[in-house]
């Protein structure tokens, strides 16, 4: 990503901006202002509007009883342990295993990428196809594989295997269709990391004597580690919003949701508006919690920041 | 002085392009004589061919436009149901699943039916369906075809079809232990078919999951024996390895694919099997769905489809004609024929055209006149994501605590507390 790269000096000093500095800083605004009004209009009005929301008792089905509750639907959401702290917990299992996972065979296809010689362009293509497949497509493909009868995975399981109605194998296929589908663009944002790392440095250490691993362990991870920290930061924000595999794969079945296919079923399937809101809320809430975490606990870099 | 004032124009206008991209679209589709009628995709153009033909003899009155709703019963809802909250006018016309209409009816989304022409609805259609299409007092929608699950079974593996449930069990272990197809194909996966099965077992057992106005969950001892049935099926070598996870067209798929001696399911079966498995059909018949209690008749559920006029039409008084005309026996026979829906009025059974390609209508036709209906309550669906949520998969129900919970969480369902699984 360009967020390393992208540090251009706008201070003429350390000291006060100078006139001009501060005119082109101006004309910053005055460009961007459009896309900034419309990115209110889109987001900030939608996510008003769901608090506003998650306040009242709001249910499509019912909606003479529609009244201000105040804290209620969260009360109701957080007290709710088999339902939405089993999903969290669900949601943060699959978060933790797949982006390991990911970041671990991501590093390996990075450094083959890095390293081919010959049809480097074939190798990152053939590497990014699982990343440009529709999710929704692959996810399919992964059901009927998976599904007795239509596919051809299920029975290397053993006979009469249905892994998709049993809560750990379900969740191992959800995890299993993440990664496949994922790693190539953790592989991506470690390549441009990777790339940052010069030759030379490599060289001088094989010189003094580092070993491969030594390499690896003490010259290229401590460059790499912004490129790491935005990798990880982009994808755990992303696989804790989890939710079109799980839909295709198990709709959510025996135990399988996530807390966005959970949301999703208040929203539209029982129309609870103000419950579905407060939850909505809530998964903004950890999502914001997990980015300041990043940020602020292990020091990556918000995308546009500078480095330190 | 003016370039400036074009810019500031066009770019008030590009802005107001880009912040309400839909408005443009809607108009055209609810100009005019037009009544969209969203209805799920009906394969065989049977209600293509009655859509045409009424617009047709209406002399101009209205032209109505089928509008397709997404396959699955899921899908269809949501997509009416956001298009109603959002008060969109372009819906005239509804098919909804006999589920729906008390909801759609407390929402307002859809119009009570006046009386003059609720009469005539009620006197065409079966009791059943007039259950399904009425909430507090009024008619808010016309049944337009209906559907009952069958006993379908193999004559080369059974002789005589099982009377009862616990028989059907014994006659499909004899048959494992004979090493012949035995399975008994039945919806168990956690989803509304679920909901079903449940509804089906309760009413057979003489009971039934809510109380008369449909405001207090009701589960007692018929409720236990249903449970206890379910149960001993999941246990049994009968039941299918995929029976937490199967539905209609697994069961459809499992029974072509000559694994299974019995299936529970809807008539689309029969027509499949022709087309598909010429082998298995030659030896399928069919049964009334058995009982779970000796000598007591089934009562299966309902299925089928209620046509309502949306209350954000413009032109509803146009809509209640149209349904009627869409509803004419004529067209009722042509669905049956053309695409297997079974017909809503009674006397459409008696049709020797319906009745040649409808082989099993007196069947049929006897297991509507006692079936039963799913849940009436504006919340049905929570309700029924419960039963699933809690009762499957279907190894898992553990009888009489599991109707304490059932209880518990179908009356939070009904008040629209808490949290739907």
């Amino acid at each position: 990503m360009s967020t390393q790269i992208e540090s251009a000096p706008r201070r003429a000093s350390k000291g006060r901006p100078t006139d001009r500095a501060r005119a082109e800083r101006k004309l910053g605004w005055l460009l961007c202002a459009p896309a900034a009004f419309v990115m209110l209009a889109v987001t900030a009005y939608p996510i008003g509007y769901a608090i506003y929301l998650s306040l009242q008792r709001y249910d499509l089905r019912f909606p003479a009883q529609t009244e201000f509750v105040g804290f209620t639907n969260y009360v109701t959401v957080l007290s709710s342990l088999d339902l939405w702290w089993k999903a969290f917990a669900v949601t943060l299992g699959i978060t933790i295993v797949s982006v390991a996972i990911e970041l671990i065979l991501g590093m390996g296809v990075a450094m083959v990428m890095h390293r081919a010689i010959f049809g480097r362009g074939l190798v990152r293509t053939a590497v990014l196809i699982p990343y440009g497949i529709v999710t929704v497509v692959a996810a399919y493909s992964w059901q009927y594989a998976w599904t007795p009868g239509t596919g051809y995975l299920a029975k290397f399981l053993g006979p009469d295997s249905a892994p998709l109605t049993q809560t750990i194998p379900a969740l191992a296929i959800i995890v299993l269709a993440e990664i496949w589908k994922t790693t190539p663009f953790m592989a991506l944002l470690l390549l441009a990391g990777l790339s940052l790392v010069p030759g030379e440095l490599l060289n001088a250490a094989r010189v003094d004597g580092a070993n491969a691993w030594q390499r690896f362990r003490h010259v290229m991870l401590p460059i790499m580690k912004p490129a790491i920290l935005v990798a990880l930061l982009f994808r755990t924000l992303d696989a804790f919003r989890i939710f079109d595999n799980i839909f295709i794969l198990t709709q959510g079945s025996q135990d399988t949701r996530s807390v966005s296919i959970l949301d999703y079923d208040q929203l539209f399937t029982a129309l609870n508006l103000g419950v579905g809101s407060a939850m909505s809320v809530l998964i903004f809430l950890a999502v914001a919690l997990i980015a300041f975490l990043f940020i602020k606990g292990f020091g990556a870099a918000a995308p546009g920041q500078e480095l330190k | 002085m003016l370039s400036r004032r074009t810019l500031a124009g066009s770019l008030a206008a590009l802005s107001a392009a880009l912040l309400f991209p839909a408005c443009g679209g809607s108009s055209s589709a609810s100009s005019g004589n037009t009544l969209n009628w969203y209805i799920f995709p009906e394969p065989s153009g049977a209600f293509a061919k009655a859509a045409e033909e009424c617009s047709k003899a209406s002399g101009g009155e209205y032209d109505i436009q089928m509008r397709q709703l997404p396959a699955d019963a899921d899908g269809q809802r949501e997509e009416m149901v956001r298009r109603l909250a959002a008060e969109d006018d372009s819906l005239d016309i509804l098919g909804l699943d006999v589920t729906w209409t008390a909801e759609f009816a407390e929402a307002g989304w859809i119009e009570a039916w006046p009386d003059d022409l609720r009469s005539k609805v009620e006197s065409s259609s079966l009791d059943t369906m007039i259950e399904t299409s009425t909430w507090k007092d009024e008619l808010f929608s016309a049944p337009f075809n209906t559907n009952t699950q069958l006993l379908w079974y193999r004559k080369d593996l059974v002789q005589e079809p099982p009377k009862t449930w616990d028989e059907m069990i014994e006659m499909a272990e004899k048959l494992a232990d004979e090493k012949k197809p035995h399975l008994i194909e039945i919806q168990g996966a956690q989803y509304e078919g679920f909901t079903v099965w449940l509804n089906t077992m309760i009413s057979s057992a003489g009971g039934s999951i809510l109380n008369e106005d449909g405001t207090q969950a009701e589960l007692g001892e018929p409720a236990l024996k249903a449970l206890q049935t379910m149960r001993k099926l999941a246990d049994s070598v009968a039941a299918d390895p995929s029976l937490p996870n199967q539905m209609e067209n697994e069961n459809r798929l499992a029974f072509e694919s000559g694994t299974a001696a019995f299936q529970l399911n809807y008539p689309f079966v029969y027509p499949s099997a022709k087309d598909n498995a010429p082998d298995i059909f030659k030896n399928m018949a069919w049964a009334p769905y058995p009982s779970v209690v000796e000598g007591e008749p089934s009562h299966v559920t309902i299925g089928g489809i209620d046509l309502a006029v949306s209350s954000m039409s413009r032109k509803k008084e146009q809509a209640f004609k149209a349904i009627q005309c869409l509803r004419e026996p004529e067209k009722q026979v042509r669905n049956a024929v053309d695409g297997g829906l079974p017909p809503v009025t009674e006397s459409v059974y008696k049709e020797k055209d319906f009745q040649k390609s409808y082989p099993f209508w007196e069947t049929a036709l006897e297991s509507l006149k006692e079936a039963s209906v799913r849940p009436l309550t504006p919340a049905y669906q929570s309700v029924s994501l419960q039963i699933a949520y809690t009762l499957s998969p279907p190894t898992s129900i553990d009888p009489e605590n599991d109707i304490a919970v059932l209880t518990d969480r179908i009356q939070d369902a009904i008040e629209s507390k808490g949290l739907v699984p």
